[in-house]
This record gives C-alpha cells, structure tokens and sequence, in this order.
C-alpha cells in the first residue's frame, strides 16, 4: 500500500488532479496550514491571559476576534478537512474502489474550502463560533460577521458534498465481493459521521441564511425587536452542532481503530461492537442538543428530556474505550509513535467524557456552563482526542505517503510535551471554572487562584508550541531526508499480516 | 470477532448504563429541589445591558452595578435584557441564568451569610462583556 508522491510531480499537476491521493494531500497539507494558524491564535490568546491586565493584546476587541477565529478554523479548516484527507486517502482503497465514487465533486468539495478560509480570516469576526444573536444581528461589526456567515455556507456545502461522496462510495462503490460488514472500522467510521453531515447540516444551513437576512434588516426572525427569538437560533444551531461533535469525534476513533490493533499485534476485540457503537452514536447523537441551553430558561421538563438523551449517548463512547483496551490486553504491544499519541488520546476521551457526565447532569451545570470548564471539556475532545488521533494517524501514514519514515525520537518528544502540555492546559481550566471564571473574557480580575491556574496554563499552552515546532521540523525535514521507509513493515511490528489493506488500489 | 466470550463487555456495559441511571436519578431529584422557589420570596427585577447589571427591589429602589440583600431571606430574579443576551452570575450561590431580551427567566437564591459577593456576566455579549461585573452585598437583616 503505497499512497504515491514518491514520484515527484509539479505541484499544478496535484492541484487540478481529481485522484484521491492527490486531493487528499490537499486536504493534508490545507488542513496542516490551519492547524498552525489557529495554533498561533491559541498560544496569543494564552499569553495574554497570563497575567491579569492588557498585555500583548492591546484592546478586547481583538482578542474577541481572536478566540473567534481560532475556534472557528481549528474546527472548520483543521479537524474537518484533516478528515476528509484520511478518508479520501483511504476510504477507496478499503472498500477496493478505484477512486472516490465522484471524483471531480470530490476535487469541487476541497477546493471551496480556501475561499471559505479566505473568508473568515480576512474578515476576523468577533461574535464567537456560535454567532449568538441579537448579538451577532445588531451588535457584531460588519463586513467581518458576513464574511464569517457567508464562509461558514460554503464549508457546510463542501461538508455535504463531501458526506454524499464518502456514503456512495462505501455503499455502491465497495467491491462486490464486500459485505458491509465487512468494511474496515476507519471506513464505518467515514459512513458514520458523513451521514451525520446528511442529517444535521441543512438546519444551520437554514439558521445561517435566517441570521443574514436578519442583519440586513428583511428578517427578524431570531430578532426580538423584530418579534423574533433569540432562542430559536439556539436550538437551530445547537441541533446540528451536537450531532457535529460527533462528525468531528468519530473519524479520530476510526483512525485509532487502525492504530491500536496495528500496534499491539492482535486482531481488534470486537469489529461488531465498534460497528454498533459508530452506529448508535449517530442516532442517540440527536437526542441531546439542548444540553448546551439549560440557563436558556427551558422548563424542568426539557432539561430532563435532553439530560436523559445526553446520559444516553455515553455508553456507545465507553464501548470504544472497552474496545480498545481489551485489543491491547495481553497484546505484544509496540509504542512507536503512532502508538503513543493513539493510547494517550484514548486516555484523555475517557477524561472528557467524565466531564461531559458532569455537565449533562442538571444542577452541576449552572456551576460549568459557559465557564473556562467547559473550554477545557470540548478541549479535551477536540485536542486531546480528536487532534490527538489525528497526528497519530500522521504519523502512521507518513512513510506511506512520503516512502520515507520520520524522525522516531523527535515524535515521541513531540507526543510527550503535547500530552504534558494538554494536561496543564486543560484540567487546570477545568479547575478555573469551578472557581468560577466565566470563559470568553480578555481580562479578570485580580483573584490570586484564577492567577495561579491561568498561568499554569499559559504555561502548558506553550510546551505545546514548542512540540509543535519539533513536529513541524520533523514532516519538513523527513520528507527529503528521512530514511527510506520499508513498504511491507514500516514501523517493524513484524509483517504483513498487521497491514491488512494491502490490496492494491486497481487504478495502479 | 469470535472465539472470545462477550459477558466481561456486557457486564462493562451494563455498568456504564447504572452509573448513567444514577446520575440521571440524582440530578433529576437535585434539580427538583433547586427549582421549588420557596413561598413568599422577594422579588428583584435584574436587567442586563451592554455592560451592566440593573436592580429594581420591589419597594422601587433600583441599584447599578451593586445589589444589596439581606440574610435568611429567600430572593427571586426576574431576569431579562434590553439588547442581546447576557447571563446572570453569582457564582458562590450557585446562581445562574440567561439574560435575554423578549423574554423573562427566573431564578431564586436565599444568601445565608454576611458578606460580599461577585457578581459577573457569563454569556460572550460584545466589548466589554469581560468586564460586565458587580457585587452582591448580604447585609444582616433590617428588621
Ligand atoms: C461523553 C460524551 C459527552 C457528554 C456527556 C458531553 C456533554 C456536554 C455538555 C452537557 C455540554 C454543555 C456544557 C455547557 O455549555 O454548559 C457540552 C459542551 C460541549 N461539548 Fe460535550 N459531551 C460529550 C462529548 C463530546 C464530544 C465527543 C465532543 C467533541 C468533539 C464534545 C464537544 C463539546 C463542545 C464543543 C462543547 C461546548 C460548545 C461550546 O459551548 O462552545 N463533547 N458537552
Ligand atoms: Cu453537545
Ligand atoms: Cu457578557
């Protein structure tokens, strides 16, 4: 299994090529370039809360503009795409298909990603990734809010157009002699989240379009000057980003589930309960959106209903966690590096997921909602799981795509400050929310607790930078130099029979 | 697939499920307790704006920015804003709730102690949303 570029090409020829290697290192490299970029946006957000005062940020304004983005492109151009690159690399060869089922659609879904980037960084919005009005129609300053409305349209259609090509080329594209039982785990998880998109996206498609014509003064719909409710656009917004979470969640898992059976040289424990977990994930996932919303003022009734749909999709995350731990039980485990941040994303789901326990249940949550704890429970996912798995899965794939192998010492380095860094980070925020600092602030006041945490983790934040500069070194620097990898048994764990996707994808 | 026995991951499962249950059971109960506003609470009308909070007492008294309230006695907030959304803090009581224009929340605390507390917005409402705070002040009471 070789995903090609050994051959150099110019890059034109990668561009305007609708192959699904190629556009998926488009999507690798984009989504790369975003994940520094919104790195950045953290580390100066960091450093400015760490002491008490404006310091490098001189006015709230920009920094309000700052988190926005940064939430916004981590999520939108990083996790996403970094997605659809491994699924557009592996996704055809799994289900032994030539391509993706629409190739040019595919190559169409990519490229309307970078004018949406476009978008949303040059016009740097401030009104917080959920664009809450009345805020975010009379109050957010334009241009940037439209930009940030019309760039967040074209991602939700790249996203859609990029859903429907994954479900038709694993349902009608799979080779006949495939059930889908059969599928590899990444794969499901792929048909997984994309029917999520399917399901969840056209309503904030709707509510996007609802909140423009309502800053231009034709609508009022989420406008209570205008008779509308603010509250509407929550429960529009909140019924697809829920579900979302788990389009973001779901293909990290997948990517563990190749790493993990791969690494502790043993078969996976349970294909069909991993299958029925992805599965039920998706479903139980529309249960439970409200559970952002209940200082919104719903009734006893409501929160129950979304207390008991939340508690109801946990256990299809801890049957993966089960999944996983009994695959390396007893297994001859090997801790290269797409180990090591495979186990320790596994770790941290486990974690995050504690905390989301405590925020589904009713009364603890008017003491974490909308305070630094629940910054560090989504980061627990997003970075700790999500981007965790995701480098993991880099680092897995990067001697076939480059025929060379990275630097091993500098990866595990790489994972060791990143998983020190992310501890300091994000359980000492959670530990600020319970003193009760409220998220989304430029400033605070002088309490010396909230002083010590902040610094903690400003400190954390950076030990995170700097294992991202030696990860940075280490993909540049390897690509050319790094020694020639062995395409039968890259990472030595002793043969074939670990990579059992060697089916040669029959366009070669 | 095969050729291992299920039962240790239904007995996992099966765990997962009871604990769930039991949080479930507990909030579910806590909630119910938290929401039963106690008979005769005062009330005290709070206003958030961009970026400050209002009181208005039902004697008619109104405060900016500082709410004076006495000990032992039960207290209900009729919350609402007059431009975009905000969120009602006091977080050493525990009280929390939306700020919404065209609409009225409630919430109600009865303070059992002497003593200042903070008083902070908790929902993003613009520019100086970090610096949206006031001080709740428990005085003993009047009588
Ligand atoms: C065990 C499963 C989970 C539970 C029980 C859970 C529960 C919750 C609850 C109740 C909240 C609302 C907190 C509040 O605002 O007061 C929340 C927020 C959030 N969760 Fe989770 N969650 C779970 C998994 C996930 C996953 C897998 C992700 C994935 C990426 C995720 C991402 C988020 C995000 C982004 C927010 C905050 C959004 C925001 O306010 O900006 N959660 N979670
Ligand atoms: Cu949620
Ligand atoms: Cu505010």
């Amino acid at each position: 299994m070789v995903l090609e570029l050994q051959k150099p090409r110019p890059i034109w020829q990668i561009m305007f090529s609708t192959h699904h290697t190629d556009v998926g290192l488009l999507y690798l490299i984009m989504s790369l370039g975003f994940l520094f970029l919104g790195g950045a946006l953290a580390l100066a957000i960091r450093a400015e809360l760490f002491l008490p005062g404006a310091q490098i940020i001189g006015d709230a304004m920009t920094f309000n503009r700052i988190f926005t983005v940064h939430g916004t492109t981590l999520i939108f151009l990083f996790i996403i795409p970094f997605a659809s690159a491994v699924g557009n690399y592996f996704v055809p060869i799994m289900v032994r298909y030539k391509d993706m089922a629409y190739p040019k659609l595919n190559a169409i879904a990519f490229w309307m990603i970078p004018p949406a980037g476009a978008l949303i960084w040059l016009g740097f919005a401030d009104f917080t990734w959920y664009a809450t009005p009345p805020y975010s129609i009379i109050s957010a300053p334009g241009p940037a809010a439209d930009m940030w409305i019309f760039g967040l349209k074209i991602l939700g259609v790249s996203s859609v157009l990029g859903a429907i090509n994954f479900v038709v080329t694993i349902l009608k594209c799979k080779h006949p002699d495939m059930s889908i039982g059969q599928v590899p785990l990444l794969a499901w998880s792929f048909l997984s989240s994309s029917l999520i998109i399917l399901v969840a996206i056209p309503t904030f498609a709707a509510a996007l379009l609802m909140l423009l014509t309502d800053r231009l003064g034709v609508t009022g719909f989420f406008n209570p000057a205008m008779g509308g409710d603010p509250i509407a656009y929550a429960h529009l917004f909140w019924f697809t980003f829920h579900p979302e979470v788990y389009v973001l969640v779901i293909p990290a898992i997948g990517m563990m589930y190749e790493i993990i059976p791969r690494f502790s040289r043993k078969p996976i424990y349970s294909f069909n309960s991993g299958i029925f977990a992805f599965v039920l994930l998706s479903i139980v996932g529309f249960s439970s959106w409200a559970h952002h919303m209940y200082a919104t003022g719903m009734s006893f009734t409501e929160k129950t209903v979304f207390m008991v749909g939340t508690l109801a999709a946990v256990p299809a995350s801890a049957m993966h966690v089960y999944n996983f731990i009994a695959t390396m039980w007893n297994g001859r485990i090997k801790f290269s590096t797409p180990m090591m941040w495979a186990v320790g994303g596994i770790a941290l789901f486990f974690s995050a997921g504690a905390g989301g326990v405590a925020n589904a249940a009713m009364p603890l949550d008017f003491t974490t909602h909308d305070t630094y704890w629940v910054v560090g429970h989504f980061h627990l996912f997003v970075m700790g799981t999500i981007a965790f798995g995701s480098i993991g899965f880099l680092y897995y794939m990067y001697p076939y795509v480059t025929g060379r192998m990275y630097n091993e010492a500098m990866g595990k380095i790489h994972f060791i400050l990143s998983f020190i860094g992310t501890i300091l980070v994000f359980f000492t925020q959670h530990v600020l929310g319970l003193y009760g600092m409220p998220r989304r602030i430029f400033d605070y006041p002088p309490i010396p607790e909230w002083i010590a945490m902040n610094q903690i983790a400003s400190v954390g934040a950076m030990v995170i930078g700097v294992s991202m500069v030696i990860f940075l070194v280490n993909m540049i620097h390897s690509a050319g130099k790094g020694e020639p990898a062995n395409p039968e048994d890259p990472f030595g764990v002793g043969g074939k029979y670990y990579y059992p996707f060697e089916a040669k994808n029959p366009s070669h | 697939m095969g050729g291992h026995s299920n039962w240790p991951e239904w007995i996992y499962v099966g765990a997962v499920v009871a604990i769930m249950c039991w949080v479930g059971a507990e909030a579910w109960e806590a909630e119910r307790l938290v929401e039963h506003v106690p008979e005769g609470a005062e009330i005290i009308k709070v206003t958030g704006q961009q970026w400050f909070w209002t009181f208005e007492h039902e004697d008619g008294t109104k405060e900016i920015g500082e709410l004076h309230v006495e000990k032992g006695k039960a207290y209900k907030f009729e919350i609402h804003s007059t431009d975009v959304n905000h969120s009602f803090n006091i977080h050493d009581y525990v009280v929390l709730m939306d700020a919404i224009p065209g609409r009225v929340n409630t919430v109600w605390f009865a303070p059992d102690a002497v003593g200042e507390h903070d008083i902070q917005c908790r929902e993003y409402c613009g520019l100086i949303h970090y610096n949206m705070r006031g001080t709740l002040i428990v005085e003993e009471p009047h009588s």
